[in-house]
């Protein structure tokens, strides 16, 4: 347990000690800052629907943008061998470096506590979303994490680790959207195992236990993955 | 103190490691001299748990791996060849995160650092980016690195390569120090630094065991066995070739190409024979040849080693 923690602050500090954080954070702020305020006014609606929206598309690509160094780096450089021959078990180091992008996301997403604080001061805004929508991205953002790590430990490439991670995410978003095209009796299936519906679900602040059992499954079999790929590579 | 049976390693149809054994005991220096390629590195994965065997055992305090990996682990402390740290850290960051990961209490960390720092000469460098570190700063954090637990086996993957001659000198005389209580195993290409440090060399070659002894016994083998070069001037070539087999049947002579035309030369491998050069040189003087060129090539190490890593198997 204490050394997740120990590997977990450390991938997190890492990305704080290098430019990575710094410049993810502002592109994220600008991007999702530029889309939400560009038609807020025009709406005229205290909500933050059209912010939370936006998110599985921006994350489908800022994630697997923050994940793909996180295995790929170390086997590429050789330190790869110095954390294994440290008294570490594959589960440490999956988990650890799990929780320390997943940390990060959580740290990225601080500065827009500010939106709904401004926008409760020009209209009355609805608590309950806003709290779903924090939960959600949360669960969204731990999900595309667990994914691109997995896409990581593929390879000692990072940008092969990025395209890889991004196609998964990309098509977990989108694949909701796909539907029209998929024969009758397999939609509902396609649906579920897309990550836009529950996302949508639990930002609207309705919390279903489907939702956080369909993202602690997605968390589970990318990190369960993880540990396969690193087991299978020695 | 560590047992090694029957270890392989394939690496898809390729055989880095096969079928070797070796024992090592507590607080003994065993050097792993070999060439390159001959898997001296994969055979340190194997047993720091970084590489699973294909077959074979290794047991390490009676544990084994890969059961009990994890507890093998804490056990050691491993310096990878050309000590691949993380790039992004600081000297003191890498070294406190180590401290931690290996488990050693939070108050103890710095009092540990300070002896570290000392006897590696990291003082002046605790505060500089890892990335900004020369090879042989970087070497010396590594060996930081693999001693900060105090573990009772050291292994080293080519401790000193990257180093200049005066922190070879030191890292071989810190070696040496903490190779009186603890085990430390070291692989090395550099005969001259196994000769100093090891108190037994193993040298491998295609994956196999060639020789197992001390340095001094090696050396003392190649002693009984010495290569003469003879040069005989006004001499008949068959005449001189059969009077040099007449002294000694296990001798070994082979005529070397010579640039004068009035000069034999002989190449005379002897074995077990006691001064050769002395047998000779009476039996020579018997005749009216002239002795051009007499000498022996004195054999050293690095006379076994190429031997044993170059004949043909």
């Amino acid at each position: 347990m204490t050394q997740i923690k120990h590997i977990a602050i450390k991938e997190f500090k890492d990305y704080f000690t290098s430019p990575i954080a710094y410049i993810v954070i502002s592109i994220f702020l600008i991007v999702t800052g530029w889309f939400f305020f560009s038609t807020f006014f025009i709406y005229d609606r205290a909500s933050m629907r059209d912010f939370f929206l936006l998110l599985p598309t921006i994350f489908s690509f800022i994630i697997p943008a923050i994940t793909m160094k996180l295995l790929s780096e170390e086997m590429n450089v050789g330190s790869y061998e110095i954390l294994l021959t440290m008294p570490v078990s594959f589960t440490d180091i999956a988990i650890g470096k799990f929780l320390g992008a997943t940390l990060f996301i959580g740290a990225m997403m601080v500065p827009t506590l500010l939106y709904p604080i401004s926008i409760s001061f020009i209209g009355e805004l609805d608590l309950g979303p806003i709290v779903g929508g924090y939960i959600g991205t949360i669960l969204l953002g731990s999900a595309y994490c667990a994914i691109g790590l997995f896409a990581s430990s593929l390879t000692r490439n990072q940008i092969v680790a990025f395209i890889i991670g991004a196609a998964i995410c990309f098509l977990l978003t989108i694949m909701d959207r796909l539907l029209f095209f998929i024969p009758g009796a397999f939609a509902p299936i396609i649906e579920y195992i897309g990550a836009n519906s529950h996302f949508i679900n639990i930002s609207k602040g309705v919390i279903d236990t489907r939702d956080i059992i369909y993202f602690a499954s997605v968390i589970f079999i990318s990190i369960y993955g993880t540990y396969l790929v690193m087991k299978e590579k020695n | 103190m560590i047992e090694v049976t029957n270890l392989t390693k394939n690496y898809n149809g390729f055989c880095a490691v096969d079928k070797i054994d070796f024992k090592v005991e507590k607080g003994e220096i065993l050097g792993l001299l070999g060439p390159n390629g001959a898997g001296k590195t994969t055979t340190l994965r194997m047993l720091t748990g970084f590489f699973e065997p294909s077959s074979g055992n290794i047991e390490i305090k009676g544990l084994k791996i890969p059961e009990d990996t994890l507890e093998i682990k804490k056990l050691i402390g491993y310096l990878p060849e050309s000590a691949p740290l993380y790039h992004n850290m600081l000297v003191f960051d890498y070294l406190v995160y180590v401290a931690k990961i290996k488990g050693i209490e939070k108050d103890k960390i710095a009092g540990r650092l300070k002896e570290l720092s000392s006897l590696c000469g990291l003082s002046e460098i605790m505060h500089r980016p890892v990335a900004e570190l020369s090879k042989g700063l970087n070497q010396r954090v590594g060996l930081a690195h693999a001693m900060i637990s105090d573990p009772e086996i050291l292994i080293l993957d080519e401790p000193t390569s990257g180093l200049d001659p005066n922190q070879i000198v030191e890292i071989r005389k810190i070696i040496k120090n903490i190779g009186r209580e603890k085990t430390i195993i070291l692989s090395t290409h550099i005969l001259s630094e196994a000769e100093a440090t090891c108190d037994r060399i193993l040298i491998i070659d295609k994956g196999k065991i060639v020789a197992d002894d001390t340095p001094e016994n090696l050396k003392k083998s190649a002693k009984s066995e010495s290569q003469i070069t003879l040069s005989l001037h006004e001499a008949d070539s068959n005449k001189a070739l059969e009077l040099l087999k007449s002294i000694d049947n296990k001798l070994i002579v082979e005529v070397e190409d010579s640039s004068d035309k009035d000069t034999i030369s002989f190449k005379i491998i002897t074995i077990g024979l006691d001064n050769p050069m002395k047998t000779i040189y009476l039996k020579i003087k018997e005749t009216d040849w002239i002795i051009s060129e007499f000498k022996k090539e004195s054999q050293s190490l690095e006379n076994i080693f190429h031997k044993l890593t170059t004949e043909d198997k």
